[in-house]
């Protein structure tokens, strides 16, 4: 108990002094959790939507695959990566192990799933919804996904703030490919696991306090953006 | 380019599950006026409907436009029972037949804005489409489908479940388009509704044309003892 208190008192103490070491980490965290967003949004948005509309053999295959997906353990997707960026691996040249980008490709091959899978709920809907009227217009398939992107945008916010607090609190797969490297590609989560581990729960406690901080920061900003339609006007 | 008509439709047929739910119909439509396509529930009037415009497949038979079917399906366009309310603004609604068209936002936005006055929804253009009331929405459905100064469009029972003002005035923005020389094929129950607009009736019977006439004669004199009873307010089945 007396941890979590002066745990608390930490983190406030951080975060009103601008601890420079601190920010410099939360600021990692978000660009590396935002950035992963933004690939995974730009993949998985556009598969939901074409997934909804498209009629072909093996789509309930892939739906199933997808939502099998979304629980892919962090940890091997992390291994995964890190045979494939490691020196010998195929991509082993492009030298991006214990960088920022590995960390990146690790955070989306974990979130895709989970976007377009919740996503993909959504867009079904509309497209039920829509399907006689756009047919009856002539709209072409790209017209389609657009037209659904667009109107169905609010409920793919919500995919995409539960990608964002999946990739924001994940620790594993960055821990495996970033290496929680001081200065290069330590972030919160990695830094959490660091100071548990030496015994800082005061510390630990005080940089999760910071991040759950962050997360409902991010998700209260976005959620403001996003609200479109207010008092029925749009 | 040449014209949409005459539509020819020979041996049409709709199957679903085994059961046939239209045909086989013969039909050749002209490119002028008003058809009112009646019958009981069920006698296939919105699966008609459907198959002309190309929203359903046919099962078998042909229809044949008198230019491509392609530049058909362009050429015209169909207002639903129950109108798909985009999650959009009144006024995106109306201009969404313009964009997707390539039109450019600004201009489908300026047009959309004189459809939407025309139709009586000048005041509510900033709302939210889904907040409309069902008149409202089968206003916005109607002046969407001719934004785009379609010659032919289909309308499933575009009235129905409305009060009598908010059918006076759809009943005013068709005439208004009919007389602008849009074709208008609709479906509906309400015989009134289909006296006052009616140039020509096919009465629908178990997903077959069971009568076809110029409304005058359909509703003075018709043919057969089934249409008759229809009019008289019979159960017909």
């Amino acid at each position: 108990m007396v941890d979590l208190w002066s745990g608390l008192a930490q983190a406030f103490w951080l975060v009103v002094t601008f601890d420079k070491e601190l920010l410099e980490i939360a600021l990692r965290s978000l660009q590396v959790t935002l950035s992963a967003l933004l690939i995974a949004c730009v993949i998985a948005l556009p598969l939901a939507a074409l997934l909804a509309v498209r009629r072909f053999r093996a789509r309930r295959m892939v739906v199933a695959v997808l939502n099998a997906l979304m629980g892919l353990p962090p940890v091997v997707v992390g291994l995964i990566v890190y045979v494939i960026l490691s020196r010998s691996g195929p991509l082993g040249a492009l030298g991006l192990l214990f960088t920022p980008w590995a960390m990146i490709i690790a955070q989306v091959i974990i979130i895709v799933p989970l976007i377009a899978s919740i996503a993909h709920q959504s867009l079904r809907d509309l497209w039920h919804e829509y399907h006689d009227l756009l047919i009856s217009m002539n709209v072409t398939q790209r017209q389609k996904v657009a037209t659904l992107l667009w109107d169905a945008r609010r409920a793919l916010l919500t995919a995409a703030l539960a990608g964002f607090g999946r990739a924001i609190g994940e620790v594993g797969a960055i821990m495996i490919v970033g290496g929680n490297i001081d200065h290069a590609t330590r972030v919160l989560t990695t830094a959490i696991a660091l100071e548990t581990g030496k015994g800082e729960f005061a510390l630990a406690l005080a940089l999760g306090f910071v991040l759950i901080a962050l997360a409902i920061s991010v998700n209260l900003a976005i959620h403001w953006v996003g609200r479109t339609e207010r008092e029925g006007r749009w | 380019m040449s014209g949409l008509f005459p539509l020819t439709v020979a041996g049409a047929t709709s199957r679903r599950a085994g059961h046939q739910l239209v045909g086989p119909v013969d039909l050749t439509l002209g490119g002028e006026g008003v058809t009112v396509v009646i019958g009981p529930n069920g006698s296939g009037k919105t699966t008609l409907l459907r198959l002309l415009h190309g929203a359903a497949r046919l099962s078998s038979g042909r229809l044949d436009w008198a230019c491509s079917t392609e530049e058909a399906r362009r050429r015209q366009a169909f207002v639903f029972q129950q109108p798909v309310m985009m999650r959009r603004s009144v006024l995106d609604n109306i201009a969404y037949p313009l964009t997707v068209r390539g039109t450019k936002r600004a201009a489908a936005r300026a047009q959309a804005r004189v459809w939407g006055e025309r139709v009586g929804l000048g005041e509510m253009l900033d709302r939210a489409a889904p907040v409309l009331s069902g008149g409202e929405r089968q206003k916005l459905a109607i002046a969407r489908a001719l934004i785009a100064e379609p010659e032919l469009v289909f309308l499933d029972e575009p009235c129905a479940a409305l009060d009598g003002r908010a059918m006076r005035e759809i009943e005013e923005i068709l005439g208004a388009a009919r007389a602008n020389g849009t074709r208008l094929i609709l479906s509906t129950h309400d015989m009134g509704q289909a006296r006052r607009l009616a140039d020509e009736v096919v009465f629908l019977l178990k997903g077959r044309v069971h009568e076809r006439a110029p409304a005058d004669k359909f509703f003075n004199q018709p043919e057969t003892p089934q249409a008759r009873a229809f009019l008289r307010g019979d159960i017909v089945e």
